[in-house]
């Protein structure tokens, strides 16, 4: 405050602009002299967001993001990263006078000593839970919807990263404690690295810096977890908050909703107001989570021995589907040349990225079979394209289906099943279920678009029955609002990819490749007769409606 | 024995001598051999064999035969001991349902007296692990419960959960919960393996660190407060993943569809 007469002076030649009204006009004059947020501001403020809940999945996640940043930060303040041997004698009797690592010591520490440590390490682990089930259902809706469309590709391979990266860095931060638990997870984990052929034992030696557990893989993962992951993911995160902002937000379809425009509520105030208090929600949320229900207790795990183990030890949910992969897997082995390759290890270590590139890929595999080269911003109702929906469907089962194999344990114990038959059950439904989900939906699919051809063309059923003057009963149809019937109807119909005629204009018989042939007729299981309805046109409409062909 | 020897000779000195012989031997016999019926009508420990095989012909032949020999459908009692008999019996597993990959724990029909005296019929069978007293289940030592947490991770977590919850085994089989399952019953499934689980006899395990798993036990699955809020039945990240989906992400979505119903839309029509 002191400092403030002394620079009023230079202010005086200014003396031709207005006098800034208040102190706020006036801070804002002093910043927009040094940091332009006026333009900034007048460029942004006004920008416009549609309105619908799952287009708020995604802030679900930033702000999970934030709340982990935030607890992690007040976690690494107490945190040892260390594998150095100490005896507990702290306050929590049942580990009294138990030799274990610095890292469990001060994990144990954190959760009975340090003032709110609790509280803050099962928010930052409910968060991390919630982050990556949020962003999993955010890229859902993106992929359902076809969000992921030109112009968003590159976004769409942001978003997949930052949840491989979600993964991983969760995996990290379940290992740190040093407990029973984690230690198993870093075991399974050095069991996937030495199943590798050839270079597995040398990459397991360069991880621990010599024989599992040794004293180095804990600080290690500390660096990654709390430095090199948040570090890249907050890049990326940056980088696909930006696309958002340069790409604008997708939109339903609707009337005055076009692919030029976008139909919502402005940044400033609607959305700073309901985002803002979307953030304080979501945070009191997860603090009510983590006041109500315990998460990892690291103190009834007991400190992590090579010798010890427990039942029920599974990785968090995320990882859950690579834990049913190992589980479900036969364990084979080919012994050659006095080397062993453990398929039964190797095999899921592969289908793992697998599993996931499937989902990653999808956006520039449909690109190419459909071949449009345009601009979408209005979103897809699912119905509409079956194929695809259908696609999404089976891959949420495969996930779903090595989730199970993943529990097989708890599935058994609390439904009274025998673990083998469900290890059998995800062997099978594996490569079964998700093709039978996948004709399940696309069926499904196609009668809701049957169903809304009827609606377009007959109106809605009223429920109001009349009897005509010959006995016969109908049911009243009304006809739907015009926009209803705008919404029903404005989605493009693709037609199927066709084949070059087999001569060309010359009669010279035509050379089509193999991969034009695939696209054709991926292209036609996707447009043709059986991969969508015909939607109503303005003549049948008009037909009907005009009374001549009304039953 | 003038009038002896000089009727040494008489057609039925043979026969005489022949009668004094036995009654010595029949007496010597009846003197010094093992007195068994005598003695046994008069004891406790008889009557409850006798009481024991009672009961045991009415719940347990059926299966375990008449003299505990065993049959196709349960296995030979002989050596089981009485402390199996108290463990089975007194958590209900015994007599079984019905015969399946487990027998499971049920409500005990019988008072601990029938189960005594069952136990001592089926200990006078054979020698077996016999039924602990108080004073060898409970631990006196203050570190107990952290010395047998250490214990219970290396030699029951694998199999019974980290918290005692329990967990699965192959074929439907599975470590049941030691929630709620008394001192005696930890100590004696300890002795004498049921099921599946493997006997953890005195030369690995001795007496004092069965006493300290019996207190970790104890103190985890029944007395223990969870500092942590709701333990979610202490399962893992299975159950904390399906918190986190259904009242985590799905009140968050709930909020989130409620919030984008609320615009100023709204008022202004």
């Amino acid at each position: 405050m002191s400092s403030s007469p002394s620079t009023t002076p230079p202010a005086t030649p200014a003396s031709t602009r207005a006098k800034p009204a208040n102190k706020g006009e006036a801070a804002a004059d002093y910043l927009d002299g040094r940091l332009g947020i006026y333009s900034l501001a007048k460029a942004n403020l006004r920008k416009i967001f549609p309105d619908h809940w799952s287009f708020m999945l995604g802030e679900i996640c930033l702000y999970t993001f934030v709340i982990i940043i935030l607890t992690g930060v007040y976690l690494t303040l107490f945190f040892k990263p260390s594998m150095g041997e100490v005896v507990y004698n702290g306050s929590y009797a049942p580990l009294d006078g138990i030799r274990m690592s610095e890292a469990y010591a001060s994990t144990i520490n954190i959760s009975f000593e340090v003032r709110g440590g609790l509280l803050i390490r099962q928010i930052h682990h409910w968060a991390a839970i919630v982050f990556v089930a949020a962003m999993f259902v955010h890229m859902m809706r993106v992929f359902f919807t076809g969000a992921f469309r030109k112009p968003r590709e590159i976004n769409w391979v942001f978003g997949f990263l930052l949840l491989c990266l979600g993964f991983f860095d969760g995996f990290m931060g379940y290992s740190l404690p040093d407990d029973l638990l984690s230690g198993t997870g870093i075991r399974f984990m050095e069991g996937a690295v030495l199943a590798v052929p050839l270079v597995g034992t040398y990459i397991q030696m360069f991880l621990f810096g010599g024989e599992f557990p040794g004293t180095d893989i804990i600080p290690r993962f500390f660096t990654i977890h709390v430095l090199l992951i948040p570090g890249v993911m907050l890049g990326l995160l940056v980088a696909h908050l930006i696309l958002v902002f340069y790409h604008k937000h997708t939109q339903w379809g609707g009337p005055g909703k076009t692919e030029k425009n976008v139909v919502g509520m402005p940044l400033m105030p609607v959305y700073m107001a309901k985002a803002g208090g979307f953030f304080f929600l979501v945070f009191g949320i997860i603090a009510a989570m983590s006041a109500i229900a315990s998460v990892n207790p690291v103190w009834a795990y007991g400190p992590y021995r090579p010798d010890q183990v427990s039942t029920d030890a599974q990785p968090d949910w995320y990882m859950g589907f690579a834990e049913g992969l190992i589980r479900v897997m036969p364990g084979w082995e080919v012994r050659a040349w006095g080397h062993t390759l453990n398929l039964g290890v190797f095999i899921p270590l592969m289908l793992f990225p697998l599993v996931l590139a499937l989902i990653a890929a999808y956006p520039f595999i449909e690109g190419w079979i459909i071949g449009d080269k345009r601009e979408h911003h209005i979103l897809d109702r699912p119905r509409n394209v079956p194929v695809r929906t259908g696609l999404g469907a089976a891959w949420i089962t495969l996930y779903v289906v090595l989730l199970i194999g993943g529990g097989n344990d708890l599935i058994a114990t609390h439904f009274h099943l025998s673990l083998n038959d469900i290890t059998y059950f995800v062997r099978v439904g594996s490569f079964v279920l998700p093709i039978a989900v996948f004709y399940i939906t696309k069926r499904w699919c196609l009668g809701l678009q049957r169903r809304d051809k009827e609606k377009v063309l007959h109106g809605r059923e009223t429920g109001v029955i009349k009897r005509l003057p010959h006995g016969e009963f109908i049911e009243v149809h009304a006809q739907l609002p015009q926009a209803t019937l705008h919404s029903l109807t404005s989605h493009e119909q693709p037609q199927p990819l066709e084949l070059p005629s087999e001569v060309d204009e010359n009669g010279v018989a035509r050379k089509v490749g193999l991969l034009t042939k695939t696209r054709a007729k991926l292209s036609e299981g996707y447009f043709g007769e059986g991969g969508q309805i015909p939607k109503p046109t303005v003549e049948e409409h008009q037909e009907i409606t005009s009374g001549h062909g009304h039953h | 024995m003038k009038k002896l020897s000089a009727r040494r000779r008489h057609p039925l000195a043979a026969l005489v001598v022949l009668l004094f012989a036995l009654a010595i031997t029949g007496g010597l016999y009846a003197a010094f051999a093992p007195a068994e019926k005598a003695q046994a009508d008069s004891s406790a420990q008889s009557l409850a064999i006798d009481e024991g095989k009672r009961l045991f012909a009415v719940g347990c032949s059926s299966c375990h035969g008449l003299n505990g020999e065993g049959s196709a459908d349960g296995p030979s009692l002989v050596g089981v001991g009485s402390a199996a008999v108290d463990f089975q019996v007194g958590t209900g597993r015994m007599p079984a349902q019905q015969p399946g990959a487990q027998i499971p724990a049920k409500r005990n029909i019988y008072s601990q007296s029938d189960i005594d005296q069952m136990a001592a019929f089926v200990a006078s069978l054979g020698p077996g692990p016999v039924t602990p007293t108080s004073e060898q289940y409970t631990s006196t030592e203050t570190d107990a419960i952290s010395k047998g947490g250490d214990l219970f991770r290396t030699n029951c977590a694998q199999c019974h959960n980290f918290a005692g919850a329990g967990g699965a085994l192959t074929q439907g089989k599975y470590a049941p919960s030691l929630e709620g399952v008394s001192a005696k019953h930890i100590y004696e499934a300890m002795q004498t393996g049921p099921q599946s689980m493997p006997v953890f006899p005195e030369g690995t395990m001795p007496e004092k660190q069965k006493q300290e798993i019996v207190a970790f036990v104890r103190y985890q699955a029944n007395e223990a407060p969870n500092p942590g809020g709701l333990t979610l039945g202490s399962l893992g990240p299975v159950t904390e993943g399906l918190f986190g989906w259904i009242f985590g992400l799905g009140v968050l979505i709930a909020v989130a569809i409620w919030v984008a119903a609320h615009t100023t839309k709204a008022k202004k029509s």
